[in-house]
């Protein structure tokens, strides 16, 4: 249980990171938070050569709100979420998706970025950028260029992150007031991966749905925004009855694999429950007097 | 020859300066290095929460923090809790309440209490419920646990005088 030996490097500046990762190339790998790649490393599951650690890299931490998007510093910890990061529904949303990322000691240290470029199928954080189509401002030696949400996540484990450059800071769109939101994640025990989960957000007006964002997680090969369940909510009743409707349609949508904690069928019918809990609270969140 | 690094970091308020290998964690550190032996490592990988310090504050996993990534930091370990003889108002509560069977859990929960309260010492029952699920007790002491670190959290606050 110790790691394979590595070389450590400990830059202070954007710019240094990306020298070393061009000078190591494959055999170097980056370190954030290194809540899921120190356990692999001590599992020798993984055996970086050269780590490259970012916590030193003051210019990647932090919160700034512009307004109508949040930029998240890529090693903003997952803690910083515990109390609202922003006024309005956005931070509201991310207090209610927090604590249930992992246990208190690892949002201490895991960072917003490690997930998102870890990219574990039940990461909460890749949930997020999903549904509410974050973009990505990943760097390399040949400048900086962004990655919407729908081109960042390609699979399990897998982001359109270069072994040459790194995720700096995610943009993520503001939900404007007069938004309820909702999540709903269920795993076997408080702070197990999820077998399940949603983040879902609504906008009612004159008792219809003006508005959707919906998005499951744990159930395909990285989190899904549901945006044919987001037309089919938009516009109807604001009632717990269309939301049961809807999230009827959810098992239809995605295609989970069976595995020692539940088989490909019972996590299906876990996706729709997940998507109905977390409009339904959505939904009670609109209701309440802002 | 197997390369080392230099780190500097506080450990319990004495700065220590020390050459090691990259890869050696934090929890080892403390432990082998340093000889402070009350940090217990238990699974190695981040699960069972035995080997919680503090680091600049926040309770972590030191299992999952290479010493080298401690440069200038402050940790802080179960041997700085008590004053002396005077025990701290958790490791009180622990011992009047039973908090402990085999103890080996007990400096992570002790750490991982220390630093969740310095944060947020008006932890609501829930909150310190949720917050004590991130440590493993392998004698499901989980109980008493629980209310010795709500009887701790009464004690600092000043709601209740020290037994």
């Amino acid at each position: 249980m110790k790691p394979a030996a590595f070389s450590y490097h400990r830059p202070e500046t954007i710019s240094d990171a990306l020298a070393l990762l061009a000078e190591h190339g494959d055999v170097g790998k980056i370190i954030a938070g290194g809540q899921s790649l120190v356990p692999s490393m001590n599992f020798r599951l993984a055996r970086p050569e050269t780590l490259i650690d970012m916590n030193a890299i003051a210019e990647i931490a932090g919160i700034e709100d512009r307004g109508d998007t949040l930029v998240i510093g890529a090693m903003t910890r997952h803690a910083a979420f515990h109390t609202p990061v922003c006024d309005g529904p956005t931070g509201a949303m991310l207090t209610r998706v927090v604590g249930n990322i992992a246990h208190y000691p690892i949002r201490q240290r895991g960072t917003f970025g490690g997930s998102l470029c870890h990219a574990d199928p039940a990461s909460e954080w890749c949930l997020v950028a999903a549904t509410f189509d974050a973009a990505m401002e990943i760097h390399g030696q040949d400048g900086m260029r962004e990655v919407g949400a729908a081109d960042f996540f390609k699979g399990t484990f897998t982001t359109a992150v270069g072994g040459d450059e790194l995720l700096a800071r995610i943009h993520l769109p503001k939900l404007p007031e007069g938004w309820g939101t909702g999540f709903y994640e269920f795993s076997r025990r408080r702070g197990d991966f999820a077998l399940a989960m949603a983040v879902a957000a609504l906008k009612v007006e004159g008792g219809k749905i003006a508005d959707a964002r919906l998005g499951v997680g744990a159930v395909a090969a990285h989190g899904l925004r549901l945006e044919t369940l987001e037309q089919a909510l938009t516009g109807q009743p604001a009632t717990e009855e269309t939301i049961a409707e809807v999230a009827a349609q959810v098992p239809g949508l995605v295609k989970p694999s069976g595995d020692i904690h539940g088989s490909a069928e019972y996590r299906r019918d876990l996706a729709q429950a997940v998507v109905r809990r977390a409009l339904n609270a959505a939904l009670a969140d609109c209701a309440v007097p802002a | 020859m197997t390369e080392t690094t230099t780190v500097t970091f506080t450990l319990n308020g004495e700065e220590r300066s020390l050459t090691l290998e990259p890869r050696q964690n934090l929890a080892d550190t403390i432990r082998d290095t340093c000889g402070l032996t009350g940090t217990h490592v238990g699974c190695e990988h981040g699960v069972c929460g035995a080997c919680t310090v503090l680091m600049d504050g926040k309770a972590v996993r030191s299992c999952l923090t290479f010493a080298v990534q401690a440069q200038g930091a402050e940790i802080e370990t179960v041997e700085s809790l008590a004053d002396g003889d005077t025990l701290h108002p958790l490791q009180q509560a622990f011992w009047e309440l039973h908090g402990l069977q085999c103890g080996f859990c007990t400096p992570g929960f002790l750490m991982l209490a220390a630093g969740a309260l310095r944060e947020n010492p008006d932890m609501s029952d829930d909150e310190m419920r949720d917050l004590l699920s991130s440590n493993l007790c392998r004698c499901t002491g989980y109980q008493n646990i629980v209310k010795a670190a709500r009887q701790a959290a009464e004690v600092m606050r000043g709601e209740r005088a020290e037994a």
